[in-house]
């Protein structure tokens, strides 16, 4: 069986492409989907988690965070259409309204 | 090193890959493509972890749903190209990359010393369908309400935010 | 009987509360007799306490009650109880009888005053006040007295406040005046009460007598010194009578009870009660007899040349108060109370003859525009007269007995206290037959004050009369020989020795002698203005100036204390207070202010620094989970 460690290292591995992505990347859409990366590695990580322990929880966790993703997904979505509507860009540079 | 393994390393690194190609596309469906091949790589690798359940619902919910999604709003919103660039891109992405890797050598730091297995290959069987039913439904129904409830004011607000904003046609008097 | 001493309190106290609530429904004569009628009640208390403890055996004279523990802190122990033995008793009915009389010539004297019924209710505080420091069993209630009559010392002193003349400024600020320099003789009293409760270990005056035995000489002596320091500020002496002359910036009635007849008197009560102490230290009592004389000497000498009748009696007390203390001072403590007794008696006349004078002149106290009024005040003359009289020493008269008990223990003790005493004498006789003769006799120096100037009614003329008679017969309280006074005080001050008899006629004769003889010169000096007065006065004539500055104390301590004082604050006020206080409140708002300022250049409103700044969080939280928790 592949150790649980190797699973646990890709997941970070993600999880930091994940990141990166987010600090990097102008559009909001493609932030939007690196934040959904970055929900993905955790699922891998608690699943393997659950195969370490064997302990179902784990899975049942991974089956609630993608209630949770999708709402999330649906929502932030339904904030960048709001947002385009306004301003006609989906340039995250661009919303700095909370600016000191 | 046996076939276990080494399919793990073969999808593992396809993951990566993948995740790369989201992160670095210059058009953004390439990125929501790249994004559907890593969620399927991800459902692979859940069945290898007695998942299957999961990884059904991997590809039900992400793969056939959430890229959908974002495939459609990148369809009504276009991805043209963005002009301004403010003055912390030159280091936020440097300083990111750095903490990342940070945590990275932390974590493996402390996870290598301690390759963990499960200790009874044949004990961890409940990923199928059956058996997460039973303990959703019977354990952790708290949950399933709880996630009810939420899906519902997602809808809800979605619906609500994503309006047109009203003019005078829109208006009911 | 002894029981219900509690009715001593509650009555002046009921009086009070009634003229506070009530008061402003009720008529100004009603008001008075209210007020009068409280005071009443508590001297004939007071009285009964006199007979049931005159029906004691003499060893049991000393009754306390108790009425509740006020404070228990570990080993500080002070209840509130009342001690009832002959001293108390006997100020008890001091404070009360000549409160009595006083209180109903105020219904007379204050009848156009609108603040009548403020007036009355201090009146009455003023009495509760005094009682509760008098009959009170430990230190620490006499205290509370003693500043409860200090307070209603200033409040009725500045009771015009918002009346302003050159004589003495703003009235408010007399009562200033005289609080802030009793406050000085305050600190004295609260020095020496701890360092007695911290020597001794008790505040009650009762448990003093036993707890004294192993008191070094040096600890009584400074713990004599500070109840001098307090006894100087209450009784006017020297360095802290400034107060009093000022002090007759309020009502005559005030004069007369407050600063005159009771609360001047509290210093002397003091110094009598805590003889216990006083026995263990002869220099503090030796210290505390030259302050009397020498305060003696000082006023009497000032109130020769003051041309305002109410300043003249003010001085006169100082110096009859300096008599006291020195008596207290040398352990004659009957003798002490003794003066204190008949002084409360004349002077109060002398005030309230004053008070009636003031009635009829509508205010004007100057001697120098007063004269000849015997012819239309009569029944005033002769009661000032006899006040006078009494003042002055004449043979007979209560004041004569007195003060020569005072003058032959010092005869005894110390002859250069006594010359000084001698002459203070001299000088209080010829200044009170001068205030006698320039306002009552010869021809009337302002015509229209004497064509306005009519006799008092007699809610103020019976109080005169009756303080005329106590002050021709109170003698009897404590002849030479007979002793009455000083027997009866035997439980509070032990035996007293016996002056041989040789003195005594030799201090009788003296007192006699000096007592006419100033009388002389001042008929001469001030009625028939005889030339050989004025021959008599001529190595003297140097000191007039220096007199009429009043030695020039007041000017002293406004330069040296008083005006440096103001500066200081003034320089606290304008510089301290505006740049380095409320500099540093506002330079903390101010650094405050910057640091925001410089701080929310944080908030750049970019999403992905927010991010980062997250991420940072999450990696930290990560690495303090791996390596240190």
């Amino acid at each position: 069986m592949v150790p649980t460690s190797y699973y646990l290292i890709l997941s970070a591995i993600i999880f930091i492409i994940g990141a990166v992505g987010v600090l990097s990347r102008r559009n909001a859409l493609i932030i939007i989907m690196c934040v959904e990366m970055m929900l993905n590695s955790v699922n891998l990580t608690l699943i393997a988690f659950a195969r370490q322990w064997d302990n179902l929880n784990g899975q049942v966790f991974v089956f609630m965070v993608m209630a949770v993703a999708a709402a999330e997904v649906a929502v932030g979505l339904a904030i960048l259409i709001a947002h385009f509507n306004l301003s006609k860009t989906t340039n995250i540079d661009d919303v700095n309204v909370m600016k000191w | 090193m046996d076939f276990a393994m080494i399919f793990f390393i073969l999808v593992g690194a396809l993951s990566v890959a993948t995740a790369v190609g989201v992160v670095t596309s210059r058009v953004a469906v390439h990125s929501a493509l790249f994004l559907l091949v890593h969620f399927a790589t991800l459902a692979i690798l859940y069945v290898t972890l007695n998942a299957q359940f999961l990884a059904a619902a991997q590809i039900i919910v992400y793969a056939g749903g959430i890229v959908i999604l974002i495939l459609f709003v990148i369809m009504l919103i276009g991805s043209a190209p963005l002009e301004t660039r403010a003055g912390y891109r030159s280091w936020v992405p440097y300083a990111g990359l750095a903490l990342g890797l940070l945590m990275l050598a932390g974590m493996a730091m402390t996870m290598l010393q301690m390759p963990l297995t499960p200790t009874d290959p044949n004990a961890n069987q409940g990923g199928a369908p059956i058996l997460l039913g039973v303990q959703i439904y019977s354990q952790n129904i708290l949950l399933v309400e709880l996630a009810a409830v939420l899906l519902l004011v997602a809808l809800l607000g979605a619906l609500l935010l994503a309006r047109q904003p009203k003019t005078e046609e829109t208006t009911i008097s | 009987m002894l029981e219900s001493v509690w009715l001593l309190f509650a009555l002046p106290a009921l009086g009070a509360l009634i003229i506070l609530f009530a008061g402003r429904w009720m008529s100004q004569k009603v008001v008075g007799w209210v007020a009068s009628a409280a005071v009443l009640g508590a001297f004939l208390v007071a009285l009964g306490l006199w007979f049931s403890l005159a029906g004691l055996p003499a060893e049991a004279r000393s009754v306390t009650v108790t009425w509740w523990e006020w404070m228990t802190i570990g080993a500080f122990h002070v209840p509130a109880a009342v001690l009832i033995d002959p001293l108390s008793v006997v100020m008890a009915l001091v404070v009360t009888g000549v409160g009595l009389l006083i209180h109903v010539y105020s219904i007379g004297y204050m009848e156009h005053e609108p603040r009548y019924q403020r007036f009355f209710f201090y009146m009455n505080f003023f009495i509760l006040a005094m009682l509760t420091l008098v009959m009170s069993n430990n230190f620490l209630g006499m205290f509370v007295g003693w500043e409860g009559v200090g307070l209603a010392s200033f409040l009725l002193i500045g009771f015009w406040f918002d009346k302003r003349d050159d004589m003495y400024g703003w009235y408010a600020d007399a009562g200033k005046k005289a609080f802030i320099v009793n406050r000085i003789g305050d600190f004295g009293m609260i020095l020496a009460m701890i360092m007695v409760w911290s020597t001794v270990g008790t505040l009650i005056f009762t448990e003093l007598g036993a707890a004294v035995h192993n008191l070094a000489p040096t600890t009584a002596t400074i713990i004599c010194l500070l109840l001098l320091l307090g006894a100087t500020g209450k009784s006017a002496q020297l360095p802290l009578y400034i107060w009093l002359p000022d002090a007759m910036a309020g009502p005559t009635p005030v004069s007369a009870l407050i600063h005159a007849a009771t609360m001047v008197t509290a210093g002397v009560y003091m110094i009598i009660r805590t003889n216990a102490l006083w026995h263990l230290s002869l220099d503090a009592g030796l210290t505390t007899a030259w302050i009397g004389m020498l305060t003696a000497l000082l006023a009497a000498s000032i109130a020769l040349v003051q041309t305002d009748l109410k300043k003249i009696l003010a001085y006169s007390t100082i110096s009859q108060l300096g008599f006291m203390i020195a008596a207290a001072g040398l352990g004659a403590y009957g003798a002490a109370l003794f003066h204190l007794v008949t002084h409360a008696f004349f002077k109060a006349l002398l005030f309230l003859s004053a008070g009636s004078v003031m009635h009829a002149t509508g205010g004007i106290l100057d001697i120098n525009r007063l004269g000849g009024l015997r012819h239309k005040m009569p029944t005033t003359y002769r009661t000032f007269l006899i006040g006078a009289a009494a003042l002055a020493g004449i043979p007979l008269f209560s004041g004569f007995f007195s003060k020569d008990a005072i003058l032959v223990v010092e005869l005894q003790r110390n002859v250069a206290l006594y010359l000084m005493g001698a002459v203070a004498a001299l000088l209080t006789a010829i200044y009170s037959f001068r205030a006698v003769f320039v306002t009552f006799h010869g021809q009337p120096r302002d015509q229209h004050i004497y064509n306005h100037a009519h006799e008092s009614p007699s809610v103020m003329t019976i109080p005169l009369w009756i303080l005329a008679v106590l002050s021709v017969v109170a003698g009897v309280i404590n002849l030479p020989f007979v002793l009455t006074l000083d027997h009866w005080l035997e439980p509070v001050i032990g035996e007293h020795e016996q002056i041989p008899l040789v003195l005594e006629l030799l201090g009788i004769t003296i007192s006699i002698v000096i007592a006419v003889f100033g009388v002389l010169i001042a008929r001469a000096r001030y009625l028939t203005h005889e030339p050989w007065v004025a021959r008599l006065e001529q190595p003297f004539a140097f000191l007039k100036p220096t007199l009429e500055h009043k030695w020039y104390v007041d000017d002293l301590y406004t330069f040296f204390i008083v005006s440096p004082l103001k500066g200081i604050s003034g320089w606290f006020a304008r510089v301290f207070d505006p740049k380095v206080i409320d500099g540093a409140v506002n330079g903390v708002g101010g650094v405050i202010n910057e640091a925001g300022e410089v701080v929310r250049k944080v908030h750049n409103g970019a999403i992905p620094t927010y991010a980062l700044s997250i991420f940072l969080g999450v990696v930290a939280v990560l690495f303090y989970f791996l390596f240190v928790g």
